[in-house]
């Protein structure tokens, strides 16, 4: 992989309230460096709600703007529209929600912002479960894990919800997939999305220590296990169609992932052996998929 | 210049006169033609703005609250049921004191599903901190836009400005368009106080906790307060400037009736007719039009209304288990008074049932023959 230098400049300043080991604060710093001093930063209710500190206070050195759970997608239409017609084309819009205000109560904002490819960059801060809320489950939380609403006897029995797809198949410009275990990936892909105009999602898988039921310092070693045992891997997708896997890892057992995880400590061997199955099914439709789109641009291009 | 238009033209005109940035509106039946013709005025240019189409009520005002608060003059029209859903952001839009301003077309909730006119939906937002201003004929409506900018932008709250379903919205009449070198001396460009677009890092509706919230709170109270005031030198300066003002409530026959019949929106006119026509036969009844209903003019209502016998509320609209809004409102702007009139409530016309001058002359010849209503809602136009 390439590497890319780090911007020094933090716009994220200390004094705020994540928990200790929070993935996300590791993810919003990166996120901030990568998008500058020119943003608005707009955060549906979430973890992100608290963490900046209550009025009269700020953890951010660029102005915020919260709003409604469900808004994220509305809100940053709105700003977008409104600095167009204020004539500023500096200024990046950033929604920044967790996973329940995108895959659940904030898909329709969301859905109706990226059809009409209104201009903003959308991070979805995927903890996989409401974490600020105790840690009930969400429509991204992964099959067979603890939640309070999914306790270890009657543990969530349905997919994670495929959000990278269901927003590619807006035909959006620009889906990727990101982790704060590969930093220079994370701020090279949001680099990017900034500079292309329309709707971008970004996908940050953002390990939680206490509704993971993690060690604090575990949070990076738990984001790059994610993307070697393939649950999470790291890719963009361009217009809908065009994609590229950014990492083939040499397989870790997803056990190995799954293991570090309280959340997952009631499955059974059987069980892990059904997860491991689909995370394989999934990969294999992935490179499929993959291999499709670049077989289909180079006929495209000849 | 005068050209006969609906209601719902009107609004469109209002809002190219405001010079509205930003328009984010979702359609419903009755409001449909305001979103129409505001589309084609963004195509053609007549207005410059950006219109956002949205997936719902519940995003145009999400997406309204934001570009105002970025710093766009901005706008959005709903009716029933596409108003219930924005609840949530009515309450934020206020809560974050942003200067929006919407247009209701009166229609009643469903289910049953209704398309006609009712002032429930309107009514049932009257705790959610919106100014709100009723509108009797499409010459109000036109005007009262680019005063709501006007009221919004002085006082920090958002206005809905209200009209009826058909009777007005769908209904032409002869209405001045004022010109808009007119409407660019009476309402001055948006410069919000503290926008998104100000280089610096601070932070728009955070958490608010204890010890912070009644305050804001307050300070709502006391920026409702001050748009009574507000609303009358808008209106004020607006007569001087365009020749038409319409008070935050009218007086119609006024003198020497002992009994005063109360009413808002396009059934007003109606009941012009009626109060006319019971004059010429010797009946002394007096009309009150209510133009504002948020903030409530309890003061100027216990001055107007103290000293008289009798007061008729009629009210298109009802709180269930209680009685008819306005009608509530009006008694108890007097409940501390030791002179007071006794109040009839009349509930008529829901769901867009025509209120007939029969209706209301039979609610008024009730309130003149029975010294006490004897109930709180007293139905008229009821079958069976």
């Amino acid at each position: 992989m390439r590497s890319y230098r780090i911007p020094q400049r933090e716009l994220l300043s200390g004094g705020h309230l994540a928990c200790p080991g929070c993935g996300a604060a590791v993810g919003m710093r990166l996120a901030l460096k990568a998008l500058g001093e020119k943003t608005i930063l707009v955060i549906p209710a979430c973890c992100w709600s608290i963490i900046p500190g209550p009025f009269p206070n700020s953890a951010f050195e660029v102005p915020v703007y919260h709003t409604a759970f469900e808004t994220g997608g509305s809100a940053a239409a709105g700003i977008s529209v409104a600095l167009e017609v204020l004539g500023d084309r500096e200024t990046t819009v950033v929604t920044w929600a967790g996973d329940g205000g995108t895959f659940d109560i904030g898909i329709q904002a969301l859905s109706g912002a990226a059809e009409r490819n209104d201009n903003f960059i959308y991070i979805c801060n995927d903890n996989e479960a409401y974490m600020n809320t105790g840690i009930q489950r969400s429509s991204a939380t992964p099959y067979g894990a603890w939640t309070t609403t999914t306790p270890a006897k009657t543990p969530k029995d349905r997919p994670k919800k495929n959000m990278l797809e269901i927003m590619a198949d807006h035909r959006i410009p620009y889906v990727a997939s990101v982790t704060i275990a590969y930093p220079e990936d994370m701020i090279r892909k949001i680099t990017k999305a900034k500079e292309i105009r329309g709707t971008k999602f970004i996908h940050l898988l953002s390990p939680c220590p206490a509704g993971w039921r993690i060690p604090s310092e575990e949070v990076v070693h738990v984001s790059r296990l994610a993307v070697q045992a393939r649950v999470f891997p790291l890719l963009e997708i361009e217009d809908g169609e065009r994609y590229t896997l950014n990492m083939h890892p040499d397989p870790v057992p997803v056990r190995e992932y799954l293991e570090l995880q309280g959340r997952f400590s009631h499955l059974t061997d059987e069980e892990i052996e059904k997860i491991q199955n689909n995370v394989d099914r999934e990969w294999r439709r992935l490179l499929k998929r993959t291999e499709f789109s670049s077989a289909f641009f180079h006929a495209e291009q000849r | 210049m005068r050209r006969v238009i609906t209601g719902n033209e009107a609004v469109a005109q209002g809002v190219r006169l405001s010079r509205v940035k930003v328009i984010s509106a979702y359609p419903i039946t009755p409001q449909t033609t305001i979103v129409e013709g505001l589309s084609e005025m963004c195509g053609d240019g007549r207005l410059e703005a950006r219109f956002l189409k949205v997936e719902s009520e519940h995003s145009a005002m999400a997406s309204a609250i934001a570009s105002c608060a970025t710093g766009a003059r901005s706008f959005t029209a709903t009716s029933a049921n596409g108003l219930a859903l924005m609840h949530e952001m009515l309450h934020w839009a206020a809560g974050a004191r942003i200067p929006v301003v919407m247009v209701n077309v009166n229609r009643a909730i469903g289910t049953g599903w209704n398309i006609w006119t009712d002032q429930t939906d309107s009514l049932s937002q009257r705790d959610t901190g919106w100014i709100q201003l009723y509108c009797e004929h499409n010459q109000e409506v036109v005007d009262t836009i680019p005063q709501a900018f006007r009221i919004a932008e002085t006082v920090k709250l958002p206005v809905m400005v209200v009209l009826d379903a058909f009777v007005l919205s769908h209904t032409a009449e002869p209405t001045e368009i004022p010109d808009i070198a007119q409407i660019d001396e009476f309402l001055p460009p948006f410069r919000g106080e503290f926008t998104l677009t100000e280089r610096s890092h601070q932070s728009f509706n955070a958490i608010v906790p204890p010890e912070y919230y009644m305050e804001f709170r307050y300070k709502m109270q006391r920026a409702m307060e001050d748009a009574k005031g507000v609303t009358k030198e808008a209106d004020e300066e607006y007569e001087r400037l365009l020749g038409r003002g319409y008070g935050v409530m009218e007086k119609y026959n006024w003198d020497g009736a002992e009994t005063v019949l109360v009413s808002s929106g396009a059934v007003t006119s109606t009941c012009r007719f009626v109060v006319d026509e019971l004059n010429k036969r010797g009946m002394r009844v007096g009309l009150l039009k209510m133009k504002m209903f948020r903030p409530f003019p309890a003061e100027e209502i216990r001055e107007v209304l103290g000293g008289r016998r009798k007061v008729a509320v009629l009210d298109r609209a009802i709180s269930f288990g209680h009685s008819g809004i306005f009608a509530q409102e009006i008694r108890a702007a007097f409940c501390n008074e030791d002179e007071r009139p006794v109040v009839f409530g009349f509930v008529t016309g829901l769901g867009g049932r025509d209120v007939t001058p029969e209706f209301i002359e039979r609610a008024i010849g009730f309130t003149l023959e029975n010294d006490h209503p004897g109930e709180d809602v007293i139905w008229v136009g009821l079958k069976g």
